[in-house]
């Protein structure tokens, strides 16, 4: 502790009078929302369960059902062209969790609560995001396993895989941002989930995640091949396989940080706006 | 005596389909020390008032001071000095009751030492000593309700504000919350509690405003509203039609006040309650008539209520600026008089 905090003997809570103590209160406060909803996963294990499973089905699907009719071409094997697809299609389906956990958190007052705590503003919204990242590592290591169980295996070797899962991580909570300001639009947390499939859909299917984009009629292809998730599924790709990296790895990596410069003050806005 | 709460004609219309106002230059102080009441319908602005003075609302016009700071200029402060407890239970179900405690207390900035040891206390002091380490999913309504209000009083709170705390539960709960919230008052603090029991502001509030649409449309102690508001009230019920119009015309004898009647029933206003309830039963008998009920009412804040708007207690629909989230509770009126509920046509 430093002077410019003051804990009050009696009553009330300690102020913030310096720019340092603000920042770290923010954290602290960011700290203490992640912990809490990263809590809450643990306590709803099925939710969890479910949530590993269904990436699950997708794997067993493309990789058993449909793989057989694809053909990526370039002498790569499904498997391996698609496991980079999955990684990126499930973090950004597990996206919606953001926006069903705000919606529900606005839903049933906690918001309320939260709103009139001296707290940071953005601590709500950055514990959530923070407590999705910490379950979307957990989600990769479980899809890296699977992976290998279904015969995926990348040839660069360790650290550009880590490199491909990293970017990853880092795409998953740009796009967790979005999706919280989906979750601080929707008037409950049925309607932000229904809001969210017809971004999600597009995004992740009409990419370069499960098919090659040759196969796409060319109105298509043009959208298909710039979109996010395909850039950040062909740098991952790359990472992962080899093939010309920079060129695909600084568009991702251009993407998420763009993404990160304008969602979350959007999203923190909304927040402070949303009556 | 200073005050905790300074109200000056604040103003809220919320925009949408339909444009609502609110709150339509509503102001009010409350003493340091105090409990005071804001009594209304659904709908009639007390939520809303409190979202103001929590921060959580930016008024359009007017000025709200909490302990001299004014909510929205220097609403961090402001948020360090009050606690809420709201009407919809605003904990996390999914942690226990001592993790949602720390929780608050954390995002209040106490340290993490002192935070368990105040959170062990509230535990204690609410009665959730045995349930602390549960998951909330298991508490039952009224534990949750005293779960918001230990979470509302981590920070030790100078100025307390409760919104419709008893709303929905059952009357066991309900009077252990009213018991909870007269030790904190013993403490010092300022509470400003909403209610649309007529009831729970009656024994809970010093002094007390009564919104409608957005107004206040009467102010004082419960007390005052009360002798403002009349008398006591004889009420006859008979048997028979034909018996109403003499009965009418005996009781408009016995006092200055005109008697109502409503189908069946007749009552009317009396100085001397007792005095003249005797010499209406005298008249009566002399006439031959037989009531089926009498009852002499001292008045209620119902009928308080009626007189000042029109309208007794249950209107409203939820045009309160909150969502109309879980309206279950408001139908047991807590604050109906227990005798035959009079028709609006009683209005006096």
């Amino acid at each position: 502790m430093t002077t410019t905090i003051s804990i009050p003997t009696v009553t009330g809570a300690p102020l913030a009078t310096g720019v340092g103590a603000r920042v770290r209160w923010a954290i602290s406060d960011t700290l203490t929302v992640t912990k809490r909803n990263l809590i809450a996963i643990t306590r709803i294990p099925e939710a969890l369960f479910f949530a590993t499973v269904q990436p699950i089905m997708f794997v067993l699907l493309f990789r058993y059902v449909f793989g057989g009719a694809i053909h990526p071409g370039h002498g790569i094997n499904y498997v391996n062209y698609l496991m980079p697809g999955i990684f990126v299609q499930t973090v950004a389906f597990g996206a919606i969790q953001t926006s069903i956990g705000l919606a529900e958190d606005l839903q049933k007052g906690l918001i309320e609560r939260f709103r009139a705590l001296p707290m940071a503003r953005s601590a709500v919204l950055a514990g959530r995001t923070t407590a999705d990242l910490c379950r979307n590592v957990m989600v990769v290591i479980v899809m890296t396993g699977v992976g290998f169980l279904v015969g995926y295996r990348p040839t660069t070797g360790v650290l550009p895989y880590l490199a491909g899962i990293g970017l990853i991580l880092l795409f998953a909570y740009a796009l967790s941002w979005g999706f919280a300001l989906i979750g601080l639009s929707a008037p409950n947390s049925e309607t932000a989930q229904v809001m969210s499939f017809p971004l999600l859909f597009p995004l992740t299917f009409a990419s370069s995640a499960f098919v090659p984009l040759a196969a796409m009629p060319s109105w298509l292809r043009g959208f298909a091949t710039y979109q996010p998730v395909s850039v950040v599924v062909t740098a991952c790709r790359s990472l992962m396989l080899g093939g010309p990296t920079s060129h695909w790895v600084f568009q991702a990596v251009a993407w998420t940080v763009g993404l990160l410069i304008v969602l979350p003050p959007l999203a923190v806005w909304r927040y402070r706006t949303r009556t | 005596m200073p005050y905790a709460i300074e109200v000056t004609d604040v103003k809220k219309t919320f925009s949408g389909k339909q444009e609502v106002r609110a709150l339509d230059g509503v102001s009010f102080n409350v003493e340091e020390g105090t409990v005071f009441g804001l009594l209304g319908p659904n709908g009639s602005g007390k939520t809303t008032a409190v979202r103001i003075l929590t921060t959580i609302l930016k008024a359009d016009s007017g000025s709200a001071l909490v302990l001299g700071h004014d909510v929205a200029k220097q609403a961090d402060l402001v948020r360090s000095l009050i606690g809420l407890a709201g009407q919809y239970a605003a904990v996390d179900e999914n942690l226990t009751g001592r993790e949602n405690l720390a929780m608050v207390g954390r995002l209040n900035h106490l340290p993490k030492s002192y935070v368990a040891g105040r959170a062990k206390e509230l535990l204690d002091q609410f009665d959730l000593a045995d349930s602390g380490n549960r998951a909330l999913k298991t508490y039952s309504g009224g534990m949750r309700r005293r779960l918001d209000l230990a979470a509302a009083l981590v920070a030790r709170p100078t100025v307390l504000f409760l919104d419709e705390p008893t709303t929905g539960l059952d009357p066991q709960s309900r009077n252990d919350m009213w018991e909870v919230i007269e030790s904190l008052v013993g403490e010092g603090t300022t509470v400003l509690l909403t209610t649309q029991y007529l009831e729970e502001a009656d024994r809970l509030a010093n002094t007390l405003s009564v919104l409608d649409h957005g107004r206040v449309i009467a102010e004082g102690t419960p007390a005052k509203l009360k002798s403002d508001l009349g008398a006591t009230v004889l009420e006859v019920g008979l048997h028979d039609n034909d018996d109403v119009a003499r009965t009418a015309s005996l009781l408009n004898a016995i006092g200055p006040h005109h008697p109502n009647v409503n189908g069946r029933v007749v009552d009317v206003t009396v100085d001397k309650g007792p005095v003249d309830a005797m010499e209406a039963l005298r008249s009566l008998d002399q006439a031959g008539i037989t009531p089926t009920t009498f009852t002499l009412r001292e008045p209620s804040l119902d009928d308080a209520f009626l007189a000042l708007t029109g309208h007794r207690t249950e209107g409203g629909d939820g045009e309160d600026g909150s969502e109309a989230k879980g309206s279950g509770g408001t139908r047991d009126r807590a604050g109906q008089p227990e005798s035959t509920p009079i028709p609006v046509g009683g209005n006096r």
